[in-house]
């Protein structure tokens, strides 16, 4: 028998003043999620506690208790205030899964700046674009990504530092310094800036269908919701060795690889490492993880590598497993409950919520394939796309909503007050995926409601494609839609249209997928191109994805009375 | 360093090691976990294989594992132009 409270105790009488009095915060006070996370614990008694254990792929360990923690992110503080960052600035991480990363987003937070973060598999467009967008003061980065940094920084007038927390010996160039976290004097006391509530606090870059990604603005308030959900969902208890396999260049890496564990005074592990499934058994069985919070495209991986490969290392430390990014298959649930003893608990939220907001509480009875139901204080259903009121049918597909209001919820996109405002309708916030509920209150997942492409559980939208596949001198139009695949649930599909002189070729089709994978990521990379004579538009010239989606997905064409015949 | 090994090698040092970057590829060196290539970057990567090596490799072979090294992609490389 569970001894967690059933889904009906969690839910009654729920109010987010819980974790305000758990956190001993009282509305109007300061809070600062960089103090939260480090001082706090300290004061707890928890100073000597490990808070970060961290490995790279050759077996380099580095340990750091919460005291640690707490006069490295001061020591980062300080130095940026130094170099005259005030309160409000962007200050940009651009670093692999390195302990200066983790230590780095605290740090900014006590001075009062925005954290961003941003995936360091970024090219050097996808992060002009996010420098640019968000007018980012200074950058922390590593020297084999300052090269990147090196192509745009000329347009970008507004980054005054290049922090290289690697340079070595390596010869520095314009606005670049060089500060190495561990060789610099820790410093003891740093007056961190009294945020409030509703003091900026992170800033993640997400994509839409139109136009470049937005920059979602979150506040120190989100703690609120990540202490309970992580305590909640992910069940952290005191003696927990947890694992969060998200990098901090996008929100799970931050909201549950940094500020959820670390907020609860948990020892949390982190791989600074590519994909090896030996190697994350023996991760896991080496450092005793007791709860792994993971991915449904790294499980589908896992469960490739075959169930033999878990038999050969004691994986009994494992007590709760999570997933989030992408919905979790009933097959990867039945499979981690015969390899590993237990299910995985899907997880659904996403960068504008800043918490989980439907899920598979503990306790609750797992159905393979389902999201599970709305955390405590969250008030979700789906909407008609029509009337945007409450589908009350059973099993009927509908816009997923939630009613604005809780802690961590998004406060803007930045420098896009009309894009954000199009995310509600009727005193709703609307998710951008459709789902149906069960009669048990259960929600599964249908699919998204937009051309965004679920790549890996990584939001990629067409546009930012679309646009650096047309700088390819070959390229006449391009369209980038979704193309189902059984690892990543989505992989990226172009079609494209050639310019004069061009042939379709193999070797064509690789030297546009490179451009693609350096110019933005291997995320955005088309997986497969299609070279095709001209593409389907309306007659005022759109080009229409939603054709060559349905193609990809097999599904009906819809209302083709629009698209104009060439 | 035979011609195969240096085809692959050559490879992934001019498209996965960017200007700037020090670090150096050996046979050995872990590409998928190190992170030089990573799992999605692997598509590009079979596909170059199997245009300048003449072979097909089922998408079950492309794994982590066999993508780790270019000692063990030359591996997969052979068995496929053997079959």
């Amino acid at each position: 028998m569970s001894n967690h409270p059933t889904y009906e105790e969690r839910t009654a009488n729920f109010d987010w003043s819980i974790s305000e009095k758990e956190l001993g915060y009282k509305k109007g006070d300061p809070i600062n999620i960089g103090w939260m996370c480090s001082d706090r614990i300290c004061r707890m008694g928890l100073a000597g506690k490990l808070a970060l254990i961290w490995e790279d792929y050759q077996g380099v360990q580095k340990r750091y208790s919460y005291d640690d923690i707490r006069v490295l992110s001061n020591t980062i503080a300080k130095y940026l205030v130094e170099l005259g960052i005030q309160p409000g600035e962007r200050v940009c991480l651009f670093m692999d899964r390195v302990p200066e990363l983790y230590v780095g987003f605290l740090g900014i937070l006590k001075t009062g700046a925005v954290a961003q973060p941003l995936f360091s598999a970024f090219g050097d467009e996808s992060l002009f674009v996010r420098l640019s967008n968000a007018r980012t003061s200074a950058i922390i980065t590593q020297k084999k990504h300052a090269f990147k940094v090196r192509k745009i920084r000329h347009q970008l007038p507004d980054l005054r530092h290049i922090i290289v927390v690697d340079a070595g010996e390596a010869a520095l160039q314009e606005r670049e310094l060089s500060f190495q976290m561990e060789n610099t004097p820790g410093v003891e006391d740093f007056p961190v800036y009294p945020t409030t509530s509703e003091s900026p606090s992170v800033l993640h870059y997400t994509s839409g269908t139109t136009g470049q990604p937005k920059g979602a603005q979150h506040v120190h308030n989100s703690l609120i919701s990540q202490y309970l959900t992580a305590k909640w969902v992910l069940d952290l208890h005191p003696d927990d060795i947890y694992w969060c396999n998200a990098d901090p260049g996008w929100v799970t890496g931050t909201s549950y690889g940094i500020i959820g564990p670390w907020v609860n005074g948990i020892t949390q592990v982190v791989l600074d490492s590519g994909f090896n499934a030996e190697a994350w058994y023996k991760f896991i069985a080496r450092h005793r993880v007791t709860v792994w919070y993971s991915a449904p495209t790294a499980i589908r991986l896992l469960m490739k590598e075959g169930k033999e490969l878990t038999r050969k290392y004691d994986l009994s430390c494992l007590r709760h497993l999570c997933s989030v990014g992408e919905p979790l298959n009933a097959e990867a649930v039945h499979w981690s409950q015969e390899v590993f003893g237990k299910p995985f608990h899907d997880t659904f939220w996403q960068t504008e919520t800043g918490c989980i907001v439907i899920t598979n509480l503990p306790g609750m009875p797992i159905k393979p394939g389902s999201m599970g139901r709305p955390f405590p204080g969250i008030t979700a259903s789906v909407l008609n796309p029509v009337t945007f009121e409450p589908i009350n049918q059973n099993g009927v597909a509908g816009l997923i909503a939630l009613r604005p209001g809780w802690p961590s919820q998004v406060r803007g996109y930045w420098n896009n007050e009309l894009v954000y405002q199009a995310k509600f309708r009727n005193g709703w916030y609307l998710c951008g995926d459709r789902a149906t509920i069960d009669s048990d209150g259960y929600f599964w997942f249908v699919g998204r409601d937009d051309d965004v492409i679920n790549t890996g559980g990584h939001l990629v939208g067409p546009f930012e494609i679309e646009s650096a596949l047309l700088e390819h001198p070959a390229v006449a139009e391009s369209a980038a839609v979704a193309k189902p695949d059984p690892v990543n649930m989505e992989v990226v599909k172009a079609f494209v249209t050639l310019k004069p002189g061009y042939q379709p070729s193999d070797d064509l089709e690789l030297e546009i997928m490179n451009h693609i994978r350096k110019r933005l990521s291997p995320l955005a990379m088309p997986q497969e191109i299609e070279f095709i004579d001209s593409l389907p538009k309306t007659r005022s010239g759109k080009i229409v994805r939603r054709v060559l989606r349905s193609k990809e997905f097999n599904e009906p064409l819809g209302d083709l009375s629009t698209i104009m015949n060439d | 360093m035979d011609d195969l090994t240096k085809l692959v090698r050559d490879y992934v040092v001019r498209e996965y090691i960017e200007e700037g970057d020090d670090r150096e590829v050996t046979e050995t060196t872990p590409l998928i976990s190190g992170g030089i290539v990573d799992s999605f970057s692997m598509v590009s990567l079979k596909r170059f294989l199997e245009k300048k090596c003449g072979i097909q490799i089922p998408d079950a072979d492309a794994t982590p594992v066999a993508f780790d090294t270019v000692q063990s992609i030359v591996a997969l490389v052979r068995r496929f132009q053997k079959s």
